[in-house]
């Protein structure tokens, strides 16, 4: 199969991979997939007091298209708040990277990883607007 | 003739090194030469009786199928020549089936086989026979006692391969004959990744019926044959009607220049099998015992022992395979993962030894052959170990396995 330059480029140079604390207040930690399945996702988000995603990190079990979605997103919600980073759909990372159709169930974990870690911000952090992940 | 040389044969330049022998393997230089004349000077039909082009071409064919028929022990009439083991087993399965059915209806095969045995099994089952599929046990092998117990007095055929593609086991092909024997039932057995590695005898094995290739032996693409004995005679229906050309089995004109290949990679092999051999498992042993030595966590798929030279299958834990094979794009592996396949089920042999879904998928198969070199393996530990080292300081079961947790106690939402 052959990829895209852009799955290539993620999975060649990742962006923001690595960890934050856990158990920080300010963090929240989105773990999806299953190893049974060949991807599990674990995103982290640094969230403000004024409600802005400052810092996200990922690691990532996958093939290259697992990869280089969650190092996409990485990208994408950093300086976002945490309403305008739950609205990033699947589609648009499928579309940014140009994923064949078996490949879109990477581009749904990597949205599913966004709303896990934002679900665990929010239960931290007592945040309960009711339209939290899911 | 000018050849590709023997030294640039699976690591051109810009190209990545050939490590998927189980694959396919590239012709022989030799055999290659051997061809050549069959397709422009000696071009006759090989069934042409009325001309020397015809008869040049029949003592060709017949040449070949002497050399064929010699890597088994085999008596040359026994051999008829097919598209390729495939269509060998095809034949095999079906012919038999269908005409022994008035008196048995079942056959007994494996999980661990071809999808091309499976899927003519599950074609005569929606016929009406009966199948058993016999599991393997953790190492990859049968269990002697539970095919014996499979198999009745209304068993037609049993199919058991002799060396499995994906892992490289080898299935105790003399013990299943003499029970095959014993209970009266043909045994047929697809020996595509087996002819040329190990060495086989139809009589000694008592095999009634085997499927042979010649592209995994260094011969051309398109060709193969089906070993089909005459004493006891093993009857079948054709496939494939016509001329009533390979004693009615295969009707169609033989494509010389194709027979004159495979026989040509099989004299080779036959020749060459014992010191190959001996230098292939050095090349396994340094393959395995160089990632051993650099990379922690690491699982051979499949029995050792049992097992042909120029095979590893190894699981890389905590590291997907497809992903694996991306950062390690300089080889030409192939990996049990599921994203390799469109169905997103990783490898049904691995699941069948028993591995979990998770280690199938971190599964990559090195397949090693007559072009591979010390250097070609050197290369491969230190890249493969980059690439490892590489993924598993971006993987969260890596991060979860050195603290401790146990990845089974996770509760997983499966997709």
């Amino acid at each position: 199969m052959a990829y895209s330059d852009k799955v290539v480029d993620h999975y060649e140079n990742p962006r923001n991979v690595g960890a934050l604390d856990k158990d920080s207040a300010d963090v929240g930690t989105g773990l999806v997939g299953a190893p049974a399945c060949g991807d599990v996702m674990k995103l982290q988000i640094k969230v403000s007091p004024e409600g802005i995603i400052e810092d996200a990190k990922f690691k990532t079990f996958g093939c290259g298209s697992a990869i280089a979605s969650s190092s996409l997103v990485t990208e994408w919600v950093k300086g976002k708040t945490l309403d305008e980073a739950a609205a990033i759909k699947n589609t648009d990372i499928a579309q940014e990277l140009a994923l064949p159709p078996v490949k879109i169930h990477c581009s749904v974990l990597a949205e599913d990883a966004i709303k896990a870690a934002i679900k665990d911000y929010k239960a931290k952090s007592g945040i309960d607007d009711g339209k939290a992940a899911e | 003739m000018n050849v590709v040389a023997n030294n640039t044969i699976g690591r051109a330049p810009g190209q990545p090194i050939y490590l998927d022998y189980q694959a396919t393997t590239p012709c022989d230089p030799r055999v290659v030469e051997k061809m050549i004349p069959y397709f422009t000077e000696k071009f006759g039909n090989p069934h042409s009786r009325t001309h020397r082009y015809g008869w040049e071409a029949e003592e060709a064919v017949e040449v070949a199928r002497e050399q064929v028929a010699a890597i088994i022990g085999a008596d040359p009439k026994e051999i008829i020549f097919t598209s390729g083991a495939t269509e060998s087993n095809n034949l095999a399965l079906k012919g038999v089936a269908h005409f022994y059915k008035d008196k048995k209806d079942h056959v007994v095969t494996v999980v661990t086989e071809h999808k091309c045995v499976l899927d003519s099994c599950r074609h005569l089952e929606q016929e009406g026979f009966k199948i058993t599929y016999l599991p393997v046990k953790p190492d990859g092998l049968v269990d002697l006692a539970e095919l014996d117990a499979a198999i009745t007095e209304r068993t037609a055929i049993v199919s058991v391969m002799g060396v499995n593609n994906e892992i490289g086991v080898i299935q105790p092909l003399a013990e299943i004959g003499a029970i095959c024997r014993k209970k009266g039932a043909f045994f047929h057995t697809d020996c595509a990744q087996a002819v040329g590695k190990i060495p086989l005898d139809v009589n000694a094995m008592n095999i009634d019926l085997m499927s042979i290739s010649a592209h995994k032996i260094y011969g051309p693409k398109g060709i193969g044959a089906l070993y089909v004995r005459r004493r006891p005679r093993v009857r079948l229906v054709p496939l494939i009607n016509g001329g009533g050309q390979e004693r009615g089995m295969r009707s169609g004109t033989l494509a010389t220049p194709l027979c004159v290949g495979f026989g040509e990679a099989c004299a080779i092999a036959k020749a060459e099998m014992a010191a190959e051999a001996e230098r292939l498992r050095r090349l396994q042993t340094r393959l395995l015992g160089g990632l051993q030595q650099r990379l922690a966590e690491i699982y051979v798929n499949g029995d050792m022992d049992s097992r042909i030279p120029g095979n590893l299958n190894i699981s890389f834990a905590f590291v997907e395979g497809e992903g694996l094979m991306m950062g390690i794009k300089d080889l030409a592996v192939s990996s049990g993962s599921a994203c390799t396949s469109a169905s997103l089920e990783p490898s049904y042999v691995l699941r069948a030894l028993g591995l979990d879904a998770e280690m199938a998928h971190t599964s990559i198969r090195f397949g090693m052959g007559r072009f591979t070199t010390d250097e070609d393996i050197d290369y491969a530990i230190d890249h493969v170990t980059k690439a490892v080292e590489h993924l598993r300081s971006m993987s969260p079961l890596w991060d979860m396995h050195q603290e401790g947790v146990d990845l089974k106690s996770i509760q997983w939402a499966e997709h």
